[in-house]
This record gives C-alpha cells, sequence and structure tokens, in this order.
C-alpha cells in the first residue's frame, strides 16, 4: 500500500540553508546538499528546497544547487520560491528538480499551471496554498507574497481550481497554524483534501509526532511537511516513522 | 556503455547521476549514432505516453530501437519507458508502442487519488537478479497515472497494489522495465540499477 510520506523542507538563501536551523555533531549545517544528503540517510522520502533569495543571480544559484543535490540525493527533490514563469520552470526543471512548487505565481498567473503541466506532466508541478481562516465559518482565504497579500480566493475554491487547471499535488500551509506547534490545521487540510483528487502536503504547525498522525488521519493528509521539528533535532525521522506506524500508518521503512 | 535515451521528457539528470555515482560509462543522447554504441540502453520518462512515441519517432530511434528490444538486448524501461514496451495505451486516445510485450495501458482507477505518487512496496514472487540485494517488499518511489496489463503474467517479475494490484517490474530476457522511478528510490533503487549495469556488462 502506497506509504505516507515525510518531507522535510530547507529554507534556502544565496546556496545557503537559512532561518537559524542547527544540527547537532553535524559538519557544516549551512550546505543544503549535505543537508540532504543527511536526510536522505535519515529515511525522508522527499526533500523540498524553498529559495528566498533575492539577488538576480538566484536562478544561476539554485541551478547549480540543484545540479549537485542531483548527484548525491536520489529521493525526490521539489523547488520552490520565485517562480513566475515558464522559463523559471524549465531551467529548474532542466537543472534535475523533480518537482517545483508554484504559489504567488499561480495564483497571479493560473495559465501557468495549466501551461507548465501539459508541457512537463501534472505530476512535476506542485501547487502551494497559503491559508488563513477567515471570519467565523470553515473558511480560508489564500494568501500570497510568502503570507503579507491577502487575495479575498477561497482556498478550497481555488485548491480545486488549480487541480482543473492540471496541479499534480497541492501542498497547503495554514498560516494560522504556521510557528504555532500546536497542531496542524486539521478542519483545513481535510476539507481541501476531501474538495481534491489529487495527493495534499500537509504544512505549518508540527510541534509533535501526535500531530504529525492527526494530520494524516483526521486531516486526511497524504504526506506532512515539517521543518522546525526536525531541523532543531526534536525529533529525527526514524522516530517519526516508528511512532506513525504504531498508530497504524503505513511509512516506507529500509 | 550505458546509454540513456534522453527524447525530451523526464528527469533524465537523475538517472544518469545515479548510474555514474555507481561506476558506469554513461552517454545521455538522443542521436542513433550514440544509442548504437550501447551494451545497456535505458529508456526514462515521465509524461504522456503519446507524446513520448512520437517524440522517438521524430528523433529517428524507433526503428532501431524497436530492433534492439526484439534482440533481447539489455534495456531498462523506466515508468514510460516501460510502458512503451507494450502494444498500445489508452492514454490521450489509443496509441501503438514497441509491442515487444503484449498488453495494453490504461488508467488507474477512479476510486483512489491519481497520480499513484509515493512510496510503495513491490513483492515479488521468485528470485530474480534485477532484485539482487533488494528485499522483498522494499519501498519504491512511484509516480504515474497508468498502468500495464500484460496479456501473459509470466512477465510479471514484480507487483505493487494501489486500488488494483499490477505489475511493478516485468522481465522478458534482458528486457526489464519498470513502473517505479529506482533514480529516486534512494539506496534501494541503486541496487536495481547495479543490477542492470551488471546485467548490461
Amino acid at each position: 500500500m502506497l506509504a505516507k510520506r515525510i518531507i522535510p523542507c530547507l529554507d534556502v538563501k544565496d546556496g545557503r540553508i537559512v532561518k537559524g536551523i542547527e544540527f547537532v555533531n553535524l559538519i557544516d549545517a549551512g550546505d543544503p546538499v549535505e543537508a540532504g544528503e543527511r536526510y536522505t540517510e535519515e529515511e525522508a522520502d522527499e526533500l523540498i528546497f524553498l529559495d528566498i533569495t533575492a539577488s538576480s543571480d538566484k536562478r544561476k544559484m539554485q541551478v547549480e544547487l540543484i545540479d549537485r543535490t542531483a548527484s548525491k540525493v536520489f529521493i525526490p527533490l521539489t523547488v520552490g520560491g520565485g517562480i513566475r514563469s515558464i522559463d523559471d520552470i524549465d531551467d529548474l526543471l532542466k537543472a534535475g528538480a523533480d518537482k517545483v512548487s508554484i504559489n504567488t505565481g499561480a495564483v497571479e498567473n493560473p495559465e501557468l499551471i495549466k501551461r507548465s503541466s501539459e508541457s512537463y506532466g501534472s505530476q512535476c508541478i506542485v501547487c502551494a496554498i497559503d491559508a488563513k481562516r477567515a471570519g467565523s465559518l470553515q473558511k480560508w482565504e489564500v494568501y500570497t507574497y510568502g503570507g503579507r497579500k491577502p487575495t479575498a480566493i477561497d482556498a478550497l475554491v481555488w485548491a480545486q481550481k488549480v487541480e482543473e487547471l492540471g496541479a499534480g499535488e497541492i501542498l497547503l500551509t495554514s498560516m494560522d497554524a504556521d510557528g504555532t506547534q500546536n497542531g496542524y490545521d486539521i478542519e483545513l487540510t481535510r476539507s481541501v483534501s476531501e474538495a481534491v483528487n489529487i495527493p495534499v502536503i500537509a504544512s505549518g504547525g508540527a510541534g509533535n509526532l501526535e500531530h504529525l498522525v492527526e494530520v494524516l488521519q483526521e486531516g486526511k493528509a497524504d504526506a506532512v511537511l515539517a521543518a522546525s521539528i526536525f531541523h532543531f533535532r526534536k525529533y529525527t525521522i526514524p522516530q517519526a516513522k516508528a511512532f506513525l506506524k504504531e498508530k497504524g500508518i503505513i511509512v516506507r521503512d529500509v | 556503455m550505458i546509454v540513456i535515451v534522453d527524447y525530451g521528457l523526464g528527469n533524465i539528470r537523475s538517472v544518469s547521476r545515479a548510474m555514474e555515482k555507481l561506476g558506469a560509462e554513461v552517454i545521455v543522447t538522443s542521436g542513433l549514432a550514440n544509442v548504437k554504441k550501447a551494451d545497456g540502453v535505458v529508456l526514462p520518462g515521465v509524461g504522456a505516453f503519446r507524446k513520448a512515441v512520437k517524440n522517438i519517432k521524430d528523433l529517428g530511434l524507433w526503428g532501431y530501437l524497436k530492433e534492439y528490444i526484439e534482440d533481447s538486448r539489455p534495456y531498462l524501461g523506466i515508468c514510460l519507458g516501460l510502458q512503451l514496451l507494450f502494444t498500445k495505451s489508452s492514454e490521450h486516445g489509443t496509441t501503438n508502442g514497441f509491442d515487444i510485450i503484449r498488453g495494453s495501458v490504461e488508467r488507474l482507477p477512479e476510486e483512489v487519488k491519481i497520480p499513484h505518487m509515493g512510496w510503495n512496496q513491490v513483492s515479488y514472487p521468485s528470485e530474480n537478479t534485477i532484485f539482487n540485494n533488494v528485499k522483498n517488499n522494499s519501498f519504491f518511489y512511484f509516480d504515474h497515472s497508468y498502468y500495464v496489463i500484460p496479456d501473459k503474467k509470466e512477465v510479471i517479475a514484480g507487483v505493487t497494489e494501489y486500488g488494483v494490484k499490477f505489475p511493478a517490474v516485468v522481465k522478458k530476457g534482458n528486457i526489464w522495465g519498470v513502473q517505479f522511478h529506482p533514480e529516486k528510490s534512494s539506496n534501494i533503487g541503486l541496487e536495481l540499477l547495479r543490477n542492470f549495469i551488471n546485467n548490461a556488462s
């Protein structure tokens, strides 16, 4: 049976990991490729690199990074951050990324999803959605520009729209839960998961292993993205998988 | 010399990098002259069957590849590369494949989320050079919406289940086809690729 996936996400800037990530007892915490190798050894199912580089050298650095990663890491790699055009997608996939994650770029230009999924196949196109609760009803609003700009677009409607346009997967971040370590937004995740027929990766709020169980079971997520709990070594991936397995969740073990 | 055929579909780089890491001499090519140098041919591919056939034909490689495979020379088809071995696919209307293995390619059932994306287990009924150093029921990375249905069951070397039980691995002599992506399946995937490299040399 298909396993649920655990996907560490690394924020990258100028070719290095950012956001105060520390790995105890390891050499060079700053190199994404080494971190990628380390995570692969620890049974991560996929990797995501989110690039927040601002400079005009960005694409060149990303390509170089992906190239290096491709010779060392043999699990799926998704790259996101500032993707706005077909050329961006082309460069990244040709460099060796398996999937690209598009967020603001998709909201501002939905055609981008359609064209890129037609050219490369849906399986390469992940649509990232940042969602925040709107009012007291079971409704969530889509935000762009790193969660700074409200769009007045309903998250469920948008999720269905991107599926229609050809996205192969949704990376769903709850802005309310993100950073709280109090658990994922279960209602949001379940609502989106039930609204679409493509895989949903849950993101935002993981603080302990029980949260992972909740979002995969009640939240009906197909995969979990986790940053802090793994980066700060609160838990290791093998620990997380052992816990999930105990709760009856199918995970890949080696 | 392992030749990886680049017909414009799929993450070629991962495949070539994986094989290089295993110490193989690798060429990535779209040119017939290079393909003819092969001791082993790898046809990767992610995307549409119809487009794959068109691209390979446009590159002038279809005829040679068909003969190469018919001669049962070492061949590894990955994902689309497996599906192309078959008679036909129902993706986007009907398109004919190499027809080396009689059977069809059909869409996964609507009861499950499509594509089949993620790690799933592959069980093999009997020992096989493809699976040297690969434990039974190991997890491999899948990412596809269509699956193969061979007319004759004896070509099935490995099975997985997702909505339906279907072949994850087919084998006909030196012709190997895998529905999953060994180049994305971490160490287990590398073992399988190593087995192919050994078989081709």
